[in-house]
């Protein structure tokens, strides 16, 4: 048994790990199995308590790619990074991309992700062509929307618990190039947020918010607006080396001093009001990919993401109260994003993308205090008719996971016998602590 | 370095090895044993920027197939510059210390087959008068100890044997590099417990691909191995003979 931890550094969890060297070989036949990819989720979804992790970081392996029509074939465990570095020069992009470039192509589909085009492209799943999907009694399936079409919409946002994904096909986007042209504007209030939302969102490709949830009363809810598109340009599509955090510090860096001081900075700045910004695209992206194993900052109690979303019908008001009561507590937020989900249905059962409002906060872990917050924007989600993201996810009820989900009753009929999560345990068998 | 032939293919050290030279446009020609797995690897580095790949099953053991191997990469490559010798097991000690078959198994796989191929390199690199013939050994190679002798003694033969062949070569332009790797995450160490010493391919790939491009005759990586081994050499052999590591 060995710790495995996700992106929160929490819950603490011993496991044992199988590494998997190639797809031909099938997977192991022991019980409670859970494919891990490269951990950026940040709760228990990619964990599996006393159970087994199929670690699939070796499948990574480029199978199929055609230049002419941006169709991309490779094994899962390949990190979205390696095929933007790759597919980039023939001028084809990832068609949607979460904050981070460092997870696996299975991961991305198993919690079926959203980025910041979700207005335009939906989620990640809308793209996926065709997968294979190991299960643990050696059958396995190519799935598609026209073949098993059943067990293709299980498995996209599937967590994982479906069966082992070992390749995929996805359609790529073209693009001229590595650059993004847009611009940034601060908004002084929530309403503020709305009003760029909605006429932003119109005419542009990649739309995003950082909202400052330190700040209350008449500035409640301000932040920075960015809106960008792909242009053409010349330059560099090379990584830049990252730098890495080389410790865990013994205490976390991130308290009310450091975020209300950090947030009035970040607003202030120059560069937050721009009317015509240029950037690269790891830089639009992936701002934190910079700084490798950031998580660290938060110290050995980790942190706590929560990331709902909520319904546009009386979003201002249920948000206000959220943001109200996150800026009341000393458990301030740093990175806190504010994001219009479009209407695009997402494939998966479980997907997580709806129409609404999306909000994501990362909190320092100080135990039932931060607990008892998370709990109380719960229930406001509840009461709005939302949901919170189990990629973010390592504390909601049972209760409200079944309230966000209606669909888990008949997604569990595709559940692979031998395959569990602790994240699955937690909020489906309905243990109280 | 445009034309390099991989021997061992699918090793997990020598596959983020090649991804480096596909980046910068080689063409491979590739032997490895498992088909499947050859083709897997073959496909990707196409992809990965490689310009031509081409590949041959081959084991390791038929030591009779290396001069028509090494003919065949020039014929296809239309030429050869360099060549990686990557593939090994990681013995049964004990299995060896009871049998005499899997001894010479072993010995047959780590260090024969080195030698045969590296033979036949020389020889065909000595002739167009450039070349360089990498090979990976291991920091075990530095010295025997009785938890893996058998693995650790097949290197240190590829060593001694390397030495003598980078001397042989050395007026004639070509190169000989070793490559003693440490603690490295692959297959082949599946079932180690991991500690803080261990690298990944990765981390070690552009080492390797650096030391083939200049030339480096011996190269331990991670670097910290260098010390440590010196240490461990150092040590005098009646008290090394007490040691229990
Ligand atoms: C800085 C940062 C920013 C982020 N931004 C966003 C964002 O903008 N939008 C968004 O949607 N998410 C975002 N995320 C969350 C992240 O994209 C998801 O958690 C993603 O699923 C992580 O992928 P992973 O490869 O690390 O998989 P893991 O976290 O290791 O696993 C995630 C799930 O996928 C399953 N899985 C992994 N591989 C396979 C496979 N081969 N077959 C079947 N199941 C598999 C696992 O069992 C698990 O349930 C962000 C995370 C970070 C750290
Ligand atoms: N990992 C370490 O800690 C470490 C440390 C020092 C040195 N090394 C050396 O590094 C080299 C590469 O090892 P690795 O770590 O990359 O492990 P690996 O991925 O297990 O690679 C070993 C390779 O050798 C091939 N092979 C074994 N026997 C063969 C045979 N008879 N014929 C043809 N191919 C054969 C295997 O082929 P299949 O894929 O078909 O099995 C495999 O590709 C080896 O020489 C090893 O001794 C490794």
């Amino acid at each position: 048994m060995t710790l495995k931890l996700s992106w929160g550094n929490r819950p603490r969890q011993a496991q044992r790990v199988t590494t998997l060297t190639s797809r031909h070989e099938g997977i192991p036949t022991e019980s409670s199995l859970l494919p891990f990819g490269n951990g950026r989720s940040y709760g228990d979804v990619c964990l599996n308590e006393h159970g087994v992790l199929l670690a699939t970081r070796n499948l990574d392996h480029f199978i199929n790619f055609d230049p002419k029509i941006g169709v991309l074939e490779c094994e899962a465990g390949i990190l979205l990074s390696e095929i933007t570095k790759h597919t980039l020069p023939h001028g084809w992009f990832l068609p949607v991309t979460p904050g981070t470039a460092f997870i696996t192509l299975g991961g991305a589909i198993a919690n079926d992700i959203h980025g910041k085009n979700h207005h335009r492209a939906g989620c990640f799943g809308a793209h996926v062509l065709s997968f294979e999907l190991h299960r643990s009694n050696g059958e396995w399936f190519c799935c598609s929307p026209s073949e098993h079409a059943d067990l293709f919409t299980a498995t996209i946002g599937g967590l994982g618990l479906t069966g082992l994904i070992t390749t995929a096909s996805i359609q790529l986007r073209q693009v001229q190039g590595p650059w993004l042209t847009g611009s940034s504007h601060r908004f002084a209030n929530l309403q503020g947020f709305f009003d760029l939302s909605s006429v932003a969102d119109e005419s542009n490709e990649y739309t995003v918010a950082w909202v400052d949830c330190c700040a209350a009363g008449r500035r409640l809810g301000r932040g920075v607006f960015m809106l960008a598109n792909h242009t053409h340009g010349d330059g560099s599509i090379t990584a830049r080396t990252p730098l890495r955090l080389p410790f865990t510090p013994p205490i976390s860096l991130i308290n009310r001093y450091s975020v209300k001081l950090f947030n009035e900075v970040y607003y202030r700045r120059r560069s937050a009001e721009k009317s015509v910004a240029r950037w690269h695209y790891q830089e639009f992206f992936y701002p934190l990919d910079r700084l490798l194993e950031w998580n660290k900052v938060y110290g050995p109690a980790g942190f706590f993401q929560y990331q709902c979303v909520i319904p546009e019908q009386d979003a201002a008001r249920h948000l206000k109260e959220m943001l109200g009561r996150v800026a009341a507590t000393s458990s301030a937020s740093f990175l806190a994003v504010l994001k219009k989900l479009g209407s695009i249905r997402s494939v998966g059962l479980l997907s997580f993308a709806r129409p609404g409002i999306t909000l994501a906060m990362d909190f320092p872990n100080h135990g039932s205090r931060t607990l008892a917050l998370l709990d109380s924007l719960d229930a406001i989600t509840r009461e709005a008719g939302g949901a919170v993201y189990p990629a973010k996810d390592a504390r909601m009820s049972s209760e409200s996971f079944q309230q966000y989900y209606p669909a888990w009753r008949e997604f569990s009929g595709f559940i692979d016998p031998n395959f569990s999560s602790s994240f699955w345990r937690r909020v489906t068998e309905n243990i109280k602590k | 370095m445009t034309k390099i032939l991989i021997m061992g293919a699918t090793s997990a050290i020598a596959q983020a090895t090649a991804r480096i030279f596909a980046a910068q446009g080689a063409s491979l020609y590739l032997i490895a044993r498992d088909p499947q797995k050859l083709a897997d690897v073959a496909a990707d580095l196409k992809i990965r920027g490689a310009k031509n790949v081409f590949s041959r099953t081959l084991n390791a053991r038929e030591l009779d197939q290396y001069r028509q191997v090494v003919e065949d990469a020039a014929t296809q490559l239309a030429g050869l510059d360099a060549a990686l010798v990557a593939h090994g097991t990681l013995s049964d000690q004990q299995a060896c210390e009871q049998s005499i078959d899997r001894l010479v198994d072993e010995f047959t796989t780590n260090a024969l087959s080195v030698m045969a191929l590296c033979t036949e390199l020389a020889n065909y690199f000595s002739a167009q008068k450039h070349g360089t013939i990498a090979a990976i050994s291991s920091v075990a190679g530095d010295r025997g100890r009785k938890s893996n002798y058998v693995y650790a003694s097949s290197k240190a033969a590829i060593n001694c044997f390397l030495s003598g062949m980078g001397q042989r070569l050395s007026k004639s332009g070509v190169k000989v590099v070793v490559v003693k790797p440490g603690f490295v995450i692959s297959p082949m160490t599946a079932a180690f417990k991991k500690s803080a010493l261990w690298a990944t391919p990765t981390a070690i790939a552009p080492v390797v691909a650096q030391a083939m491009i200049r030339g480096t005759p011996v190269v331990y990586v991670p670097w910290f191995w260098r010390p440590i081994m010196l240490i461990i050499r150092a040590i005098p052999e009646r008290l090394f003979r007490r040691l229990s590591f």
